[in-house]
């Protein structure tokens, strides 16, 4: 399934968008001076026309796609993820989510890999406050394939969408043309003794983890759950049902995120040992990528290590 | 139904606010009334919209910032036709179209959901931006309050509307010198408003808020307004029309009891012109 090649998915995203500019001429992006970051930028080279900068002002850039949206526009609205979804958290909550607008938020620069901007760059409680908004959708792209599919999904579907991507090139894990399912987990590597429920650059890490422990003897399954809301919850209870022992692995925050949610589905649903593993409520800081993955523990090595500790709790 | 001209449309539409607040037992009277004779004009005169067809494309949209006001905004919308006058005393009640703040899912007629201060002036700037783009003849409406300019949120709205050249949004600023906690100028004063408009690239008139021949003649004036968005700041008493109520901070978020409601309708009466 992986090729050796790596693209990041903010990367994947302005691709994506240029590639919908010709085919959906009802398509508006936005963004908050922050466009050569988070890629939007390769929408403005191709439709400048329909590419608004809103400057450095998110709150307005959210409340002014719901606006566009209002009038029967596709907006994207992009920012790093850090701002767009905590400065503007209640334009979303109440000018985009309440009144169900068609925006989808595009936050870049997720989770710790920001590298060496350091904490107030790093966002760790994005998808907390993403899911916590009823009419929301929450996807994370674990690599290109997955990014280009899902802003052509977002695209057409109609409603608030956030959509968390990274700044790090992270493998490409599915072929081009790949056909995923809106709302539906993905078993990347198949396993029996333990499934790895990861999302975004993770789902790479978690097969890294994979491989060392199939050294020894550990057979251990990843699956990739690039929709974190809704959550495919029956695929969550049969894979937890049929390893017997279950991880999620996040960029973010233990607190409220993919953790939190696939906790809620395990609870009162099964006895099997479970852990969640991601940022240990606490914030990042400058550092090269790999240096942090390793720092938080986030890196294959101690997420191999993490593995087995729950494993002994079978 | 038919009124003689938008005074009598505005005094309807004071009469049913106080209706409904009182049946409701909850809601704003203070800024939907200083807001009232705006809103009058608008609905009443200016505005095309077709209750029979609430969402065609091509309509004038109006966004009320200031959500809060939503009652006089019912108010207009119900004399207009848009849906029964008696579902007013639904206000606010479990079940209701008629939220307590604008929903407009719900209600047939409203534009954008609004009542988290800030956020209306930014979405009526969106709307006004996909006009241009689509080449829609319509003029995008926002009615704000004076105490909302206190949210930052406003001025980047401000400023986007200037950049962006949206001499197809007209806003009003409901000057009624009133907010929660008392006098904007005590609280977070946002004065001087006409210099902080016209700083940041909006063309700016000054009427009295009440006079409904003020009002038309600044939105004719406002709509030669080429390449520059336009503020009308408007003088306006909050409370107005009740005695009770006018200039009292207190009546910002209480509504009137069975008594106070029978007073204050007493004092709206159609005396003609």
């Amino acid at each position: 399934m992986t090729d050796s090649k790596k693209i990041a998915t903010r990367d994947a995203y302005g691709k994506a968008l240029a590639e919908l500019a010709q085919e959906n001429s009802n398509l508006f992006v936005m963004d908050a001076d922050l466009s050569q970051s988070t890629k939007s930028v390769e929408f403005a080279k191709v439709c400048p026309e329909r590419f608004v900068n809103a400057g450095i002002a998110e709150g307005n850039m959210i409340a002014v796609a719901a606006g566009l949206a209002s009038m029967g526009k596709t907006v994207f609205a992009s920012s790093f993820a850090v701002f767009v979804t905590g400065r503007a958290f209640e334009q979303i909550r109440n000018s985009v989510c309440y009144p169900r607008l068609n925006v989808k938020i595009a936050g870049s620069h997720s989770g710790i890999t920001v590298g060496e901007d350091g904490g107030t760059h790093q966002a760790i409680a994005d998808i907390a406050l993403m899911r916590s908004l009823p009419n929301m959708t929450v996807l994370v792209p674990a690599d290109a394939t997955t990014t280009r599919w899902m802003v052509r999904e977002a695209a057409a579907y109609d409603g608030p969408v956030y959509l968390r991507l990274g700044r790090l090139a992270a493998p490409v894990l599915y072929p081009d043309g790949y056909e995923f399912k809106w709302g539906k987990g993905e078993i990347v590597r198949m396993g029996k003794d333990i499934v790895v429920f990861a999302c975004g650059l993770m789902v790479s890490i978690a097969l890294e983890a994979a491989e060392l422990l199939a050294a020894e003897g550990i057979s251990v399954a990843v699956a990739d759950l690039h929709t974190i809301k809704p959550l495919d919850s029956d695929f969550i209870l049969e894979m937890t049902e049929r390893c017997g022992a279950a991880m999620t692995l996040e960029e973010h925050n233990i607190i409220g995120g993919l953790g939190s949610a696939v906790a809620e589905t395990l609870a009162g649903n099964s006895a099997a040992p479970f852990a969640r593993c991601g940022v240990e409520d606490q914030f990042g800081q400058s550092g090269s990528p790999e240096a942090l993955l390793k720092h938080y523990g986030l890196d294959a090595e101690t997420v191999a290590m993490k593995i087995k500790q729950v494993l002994a709790r079978k | 139904m038919n009124f003689a001209n938008a005074d009598e449309f505005a005094l309807h539409m004071r009469r049913e606010i106080i209706k409904m607040l009182a049946a409701s037992g909850s809601g704003h009277p203070g800024g939907s009334l200083s807001a009232t004779d705006i809103i009058a004009v608008l609905f009443h005169d200016e505005m095309n919209i077709d209750p029979a067809n609430p969402d065609k494309p091509d309509r004038d949209r109006f966004v009320l910032s200031k959500g809060h006001a939503v009652p006089a905004l019912y108010a207009a919308l119900a004399l207009r036709d848009f849906f029964p006058l008696d579902e007013l005393q639904q206000l606010r009640k479990l079940g209701s179209r008629l939220q307590g703040h604008p929903d407009m899912h719900k209600t047939p007629g409203i534009d954008m959901s609004t009542g988290s201060l800030g956020q209306g002036i930014s979405a009526a700037c969106g709307m006004a931006l996909a006009a241009k783009k689509d080449g829609l003849p319509c003029t995008i409406y926002a009615l704000l309050g004076d105490g909302e300019t206190e949210e930052g949120e406003v001025w980047e709205a401000a400023m986007f509307a200037a950049h962006y050249r949206l001499d197809n949004l007209i806003a009003f600023l409901d000057h009624n010198h009133l907010q929660i906690d008392g006098n904007p100028r005590d609280v977070l004063s946002p004065e001087p408003l006409n210099e902080k408009w016209r700083a940041f690239g909006w063309k700016v008139l000054e009427i009295d808020g009440h006079d409904t021949e003020q009002i038309k003649d600044a939105i004719k004036e406002a709509k030669q307004s080429s390449g520059q968005p336009v503020m009308i700041i408007a003088e306006t008493v909050k409370g107005k029309g009740v005695s009770f109520m006018e200039n009292q901070a207190g009546w910002h978020g209480v509504a009137p009891n069975a008594e106070q409601a029978e007073q204050a309708i007493s004092e709206l009466f159609w005396q003609g012109e």
